[in-house]
């Protein structure tokens, strides 16, 4: 690596002073930060470029056109990301606005702390119909994630037998909530629950989820499956083992993975989910993303934004300690953590 | 066989689990459907609240009002209704009331006496449209217009919409035909009081569509009633059309750099109608609910909450200040003397007659 002058190592902070500056001048110190950010890149670009350090990075022997695509690569993949990740993002100071609209106010560009408020986290907080809704979808979810882990699971456990007739037809049967239209189920289940009184209730609500669930959890358990040595239950069966037995103790533990990666798409899909609630369920089975929608159609309220970004931070904290949980985990098997 | 003798008796014992569930569920609460925002907030604290403390029925609400026609038609297909009571605008209420899916009323039986003594049928008096429709506001359909962005010059004409010169900026309007077709022929030369007539010839209508065609470019089309006091605070557009109340919202309770043009606004009602096909329990407690919510002193305290004008004339006197802002409301309703010198009612017959044709004219043109 090329020893790098003093004057390019203090570019970027040069670039970041004026162009800070500039910002702030001409617009005010929501731009002074954007000038200095972009300051600092161009400063550093400049040089990066200039003293051909883009080359310090890849091989010696690549061509011109492979440094190129080296860091093209790179950049479209970083496109890719920032495409993902900015409508996220970009809610989570507006969540934080003090006035009642999706606006970022000249207050809030100055950072100017009477722009900012927490009263939509208030809001969210101390309003009973956004209580309930949270109320509602905890109480949803989980267990229509239980029917459909359970009913999933042995569904795709006896459709793994190769003994079983017309198999293909009942998985297609089985899966088939995944590909049809959600509206077209939502609308038959409307019209099949109304009839048989389970339109409108707590029930009607978790078997429909569940429903939408159990190819989740058919698809990734028959994943699992196909891994799955058949000669040790087999063998337990033959060391005296009931089936029932055999399955807690010697299937379920293996197919696990396959078994709770389902039961988190189900859960998702229950907890996500807004067609088939606003058909089979009434007012009273508000759920989140029906409160959501109906907030966003009728009351353009920053209240919506306060939740996204809880739920933002809920679903982050949640990967962190499963993602944690697995490598602790690996860690006491004695296999060192990928 | 032993395998289908299991699963029926528990297919049944889910089912008779289930409707007994349901049964339970509906004991002492009942869903009221309305709008949402600002104007269900105002109806919580002037009627449902109150209604829950005198009576311990618990009430839900239901933001489904924008699509009550169809979500009834479906109920009634389905044969379960699971609404109470149900708020729609008077031209929606009509079209339900002759499909059969919302109960005559009898007002003078149903409804309470005014405070001054006058019946129901006095009270309320011409805004009775229909068998079915129990009237609770009267509100208008006008334009607000962001004050930074016309200058010196604030509009004070209707045609101000249609003048791109005096006044560059985007606007607001309605995606749909009814409103915007007056607007576009009154700015087109046609008076007040020939309007209709006009509008009901193939040439009217292409002459209403041709004057908005000058505009086209510059319209954003909404279909929420808060649509437009998003763009408005954003500086979005200069102009828009809303509901009156939002537009007071924005004003008064936002603060934001807005004011009204109070010119051709369009009345219109909006109130209670009761599904057929409730049980008889809950259709005694919808009326009683009814009764309530529109008595004299109900309807002037909603008014409290936000500008639309109480359907009785006796609440009139009693509409007060803000509940919170502690300004004078009746300048603020579309029926002060001030802001009605030009208004139009918007015409339930003709376009009883005529949405569907020009409906569909209407959004052909837009595809175009």
């Amino acid at each position: 690596m090329a020893k790098r002058s003093t004057i390019s190592k203090s570019a970027p902070w040069i670039g970041a002073a004026v162009l800070a500056v500039l910002g702030l001048v001409t617009a005010g110190p929501a731009y002074a930060i954007l000038g200095a950010l972009s300051g600092f890149v161009i400063g550093w670009l400049v040089f990066w470029i200039a003293e051909r350090r883009y080359r310090d990075a890849v091989p010696s022997y690549y061509t011109a056109g492979q440094t190129l695509w080296h860091y093209a690569f790179r950049v479209i993949c970083g496109g890719i990301f920032v495409f993902l990740i900015t409508p996220i993002l970009v809610v989570m100071p507006l969540s934080f606005n003090a006035e009642d609209f999706f606006t970022f106010t000249p207050e809030m560009l100055a950072f100017d702390p009477e722009g900012y408020s927490l009263k939509h986290y208030r809001d969210f907080f101390s309003n009973s119909d956004w209580q309930n809704a949270v109320r509602n979808s905890i109480q949803i979810a989980p267990m229509a994630t239980l029917l459909s882990v359970s009913f999933g699971t042995l569904a795709a456990i006896g459709l793994s037998q190769p003994h079983v007739p017309f198999r293909r037809a009942i998985m297609a049967i089985l899966i088939s909530p995944m590909i049809v239209p959600l509206i077209i189920s939502a609308a038959g289940m409307y019209f099949f629950y109304s009839r048989i009184g389970l339109q409108g209730t707590y029930l009607g609500v978790v078997l429909a989820h569940a429903a939408l669930g159990i190819p989740f959890v058919i698809i990734t358990v028959t994943a699992t499956l196909v891994g799955f040595d058949n000669s040790l239950t087999r063998a337990a069966a033959n060391m005296g083992a009931s089936p029932v037995r055999t399955f807690f103790k010697v299937q379920m533990p293996l197919i696990l993975p396959g078994v709770i990666s389902g039961g988190l798409f189900a859960f998702i899909t229950s907890f996500d989910e807004v067609v088939v609630v606003l058909f089979v369920g009434s007012a009273g089975q508000k759920t989140l993303p029906w409160q959501m929608f109906t907030g966003l159609r009728e009351q353009i309220s920053p209240t919506i934004l306060a939740v996204a970004t809880l739920l933002v931070v809920i679903s982050v904290l949640l990967l962190m300690t499963l993602e944690l949980l697995r490598r602790r985990s690996e860690r006491l098997r004695g296999m060192s953590p990928g | 066989m032993k395998l289908t003798k299991t699963l029926l008796a528990s297919t049944a014992l889910t089912v008779a689990g289930a409707s007994a569930f349901a049964d339970g569920h509906m004991a002492n609460e009942m869903t009221i459907v309305s709008w949402g925002g600002a104007y269900s907030k105002s109806q919580q604290l002037a009627y449902h609240d109150p209604y829950m403390e005198k009576t311990g029925v618990s009430i839900i609400n239901d933001e489904s009002s924008a699509e009550a026609v169809s979500k009834l038609r479906a109920m009634n297909e389905a044969g379960n209704v699971t609404w109470d009571v149900v708020d729609v605008v008077a031209a929606d209420a009509l079209r339900l009331c002759d499909e059969g899916l919302a109960m005559e009323i009898d007002a003078d039986e149903v409804l309470a006496n005014g405070d001054d003594g006058s019946t129901a049928t006095e009270d309320f008096g011409e805004l009775l449209v229909g068998d079915c429709f129990i009237p609770q506001i009267v509100y208008s359909t006008t334009f607000g217009y962001r004050t930074d962005m016309v200058g010196d010059t604030p509009p004070t004409d209707v045609c101000a919409v249609f003048d791109t010169e005096t006044y560059p900026g985007k606007r607001a309007l309605e995606k749909r035909s009814i409103n915007n077709m007056e607007w576009a022929l009154i700015c087109d030369g046609v008076a007040k009081d020939e309007v209709y007539d006009v509008l009901e010839t193939e040439e009217g209508q292409q002459q209403a569509l041709d004057k908005l065609a000058t505009i086209k470019d510059d319209v954003i089309w909404w279909s929420a009633g808060a649509d437009t006091p998003q763009l408005l605070a954003d500086g979005e557009i200069v102009m828009g059309s809303t509901y009156n109340g939002r537009l007071f919202s924005v004003i008064e309770e936002q603060n934001q750099p807005v004011a009204m043009l109070w010119d051709a606004q369009i009345f219109d009602l909006d109130g209670w109608i009761i599904p057929t096909g409730l049980s008889p329990e809950r259709q005694a407690r919808a009326l009683d609910y009814v009764r309530f919510a529109t008595d004299t002193q109900r309807l002037a305290d909603q008014a409290k909450y936000i500008s639309y004008g109480p359907a009785r004339k006796s609440s009139a006197p009693l509409v007060g200040q803000h509940a919170e802002l502690g300004i004078e409301m009746a300048p603020h309703m579309p029926t002060d003397p001030e802001n009605a010198k030009n208004t139009f009612l918007y015409n339930y017959e003709f376009w009883a007659d005529y949405r569907d044709d020009i409906e569909a004219k209407f959004q052909a043109w837009l595809a175009q």
